[in-house]
């Protein structure tokens, strides 16, 4: 019946104002903080991959480029349910927490490996030579003289990846976390009205990305004053 | 003899860059390397810092040495980087850190000098090559010219045994050039052991206790500049100096 009745859709201002802050508290304590801890976690794994990427060593090259390639590979929703769903099968049991932050760091890994190898090939083969004749070895020079350098050409790149993060953390719904879209799934059941609050979680999401996107904004204008033409 | 090169050969996908380069040199000289474009004044200069890997050949500096034919140990790598310091053609400072912090990054991080030790230390040779009003600046504020003088200062703070220069000059305006070569020559006489790969002969003429003439991967003629210069022996050899004395 009710498809008949477009034009008399009317809001309901209760249930909305009554469901805001248990969704918006499902993404203030659930989705930034998973999507912050996954982003580091991530970061750290992406780094490794990118090295290792990076790396002489033919086998080294290849483990990352596997990885990389089944993670870019396969749907996230399904890497979430591998690891939450299927680990179990071999004993190992997961927190739904653990499990989505296991799972949205490999990914962002995955992903963000990709970037952070590019920023350090972006930097001119001249600075690693430079660090080599003051007489660091690898590691210093790419601590010291590399990543600084290479760090400034992945920040935008990289906070576009965390705010694509924090739409993905929408995915550990299915595993049962009760964060800002499942709060609002909750509510669907007792109250039917998706069309109310699914848009509700979907400004909640709209409002976190633009304020992510401005802080990205700051960031990239900060950066530019001190980009260096080098060469 | 401090820097003593034996029989280096290089090459790159399969064609031969160094085709046995010999030479020697004692403390506190200057060597010149000319010779034409592609002749391996770079590759040879570069293996002098283990920039680049010649597969054969052995290279002495100050006591250390390497035998190219064998596999190297990481440590003697280290040892004989730590001889030699390389000025680049295009100077490569480092663009994320000021000037004073290009220079004491070497001695603070690699050789452990104390940090203010270090800075003092930068601070003289900074003032030495003109460049005490830049300390807090960055790179990218500064002319080619200054660059290349932040290039120098950063080798010299080293303390190695050996500076190598890698057309320090030739990425520079005409009117800058003067300033990095005056610098060079006062480290010269100030008795730094320098290998220079330069096309200004008269800087060569001056400066250089013995110049090198390298083409297609050998040393055709060695000798004094006067030698060199005035009386050279190979046809090419005059060729390569009159085409590039009418370049000036
Ligand atoms: N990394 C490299 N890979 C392949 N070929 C190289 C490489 N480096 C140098 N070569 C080649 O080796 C030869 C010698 O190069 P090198 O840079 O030593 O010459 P050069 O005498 O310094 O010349 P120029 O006066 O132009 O600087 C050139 O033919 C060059 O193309
Ligand atoms: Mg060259």
């Amino acid at each position: 019946m009710s498809l008949f009745v477009a034009g008399q859709i009317t809001v309901d201002w209760p249930l909305a104002a009554h469901s805001f802050w248990p969704i918006l508290q499902g993404g203030l304590i659930y989705t930034i903080p998973l999507a912050m801890i996954s982003f580091v976690f991530g970061l750290i794994i992406a780094m490794g991959m990118a090295l290792l990427r990076l790396s002489h060593v033919t086998v080294l090259r290849w483990i990352a480029r596997v990885y990389i390639s089944i993670i870019r590979g396969t749907p996230l929703l399904v890497q979430l349910a591998i690891i939450f769903f299927g680990l179990p099968d071999l004993g190992i049991d997961v927190s739904p927490l653990i499990g989505a932050v296991v799972a949205l760091s490999m990914n962002v890994g995955g992903y963000a490996a990709e970037t952070i190898r590019a920023s350090i090939l972006s930097v001119p083969k001249g600075q690693w030579e430079a660090g080599y004749t003051i007489g660091m070895g690898y590691g210093q020079t790419l601590r010291r003289i590399i990543l600084p350098q290479a760090a400034r050409v992945s920040i935008p790149p990289l906070s576009n990846s965390f705010i694509s993060l924090v739409k993905d953390t929408s995915l550990a719904s299915t595993i049962t976390v009760t964060e800002l879209f499942r709060r609002a799934q909750e509510i669907t059941a007792t109250s039917y009205d998706f069309l109310l609050l699914y848009s509700e979680a979907a400004l909640i999401y709209w409002i976190f990305c633009f304020i992510l996107s401005i802080i990205q904004g700051r960031i990239e204008a900060r950066l530019d004053r001190y980009v260096a033409s080098n060469e | 003899m401090l820097l003593n090169v034996k029989n280096l050969q290089k090459s790159f996908g399969g064609r031969r860059i160094l085709n046995g380069i010999d030479f020697t040199l004692d403390e506190g000289k200057v060597l010149v390397l000319i010779g034409p474009s592609g002749s391996g004044k770079t590759t040879t200069l570069r293996s002098l810092n283990l920039l680049e890997r010649p597969e054969q050949g052995v290279l002495q500096i100050d006591g250390d040495e390497v035998d190219f034919s064998k596999p190297v140990s990481k440590k003697t790598i280290r040892a004989i980087r730590r001889k030699s310091a390389m000025v680049f053609q295009n100077y490569n400072l480092f663009p994320h850190k000021t000037v004073l912090e290009n220079v004491i990054e070497g001695p603070v991080m690699v050789q452990k000098t104390a940090k203010e030790k270090a800075v003092d230390n930068a601070r003289k040779i900074l003032e030495r090559v003109g460049l005490s009003d830049f300390l807090d600046s960055y790179p990218h504020q500064l002319s080619g010219g200054q660059q290349q003088r932040v290039g120098i200062a950063r080798a010299v703070a080293l303390k190695p045994r050996l500076l190598l220069f890698d057309e320090p000059t030739s990425a520079l305006d005409p009117e800058l050039v003067g300033d990095v070569l005056k610098v060079m020559k006062d480290l010269a006489l100030e008795g730094w052991t320098m290998v220079v790969v330069t096309h200004e002969l008269k800087f060569a003429e001056e400066v250089a206790d013995k110049v090198l003439f390298l083409d297609q991967g050998t040393i055709l003629e060695q000798g004094t500049p006067d030698e060199l210069f005035g009386h050279p022996k190979h046809e090419r050899t005059r060729q390569f100096l009159s085409r590039i004395m009418n370049k000036v």
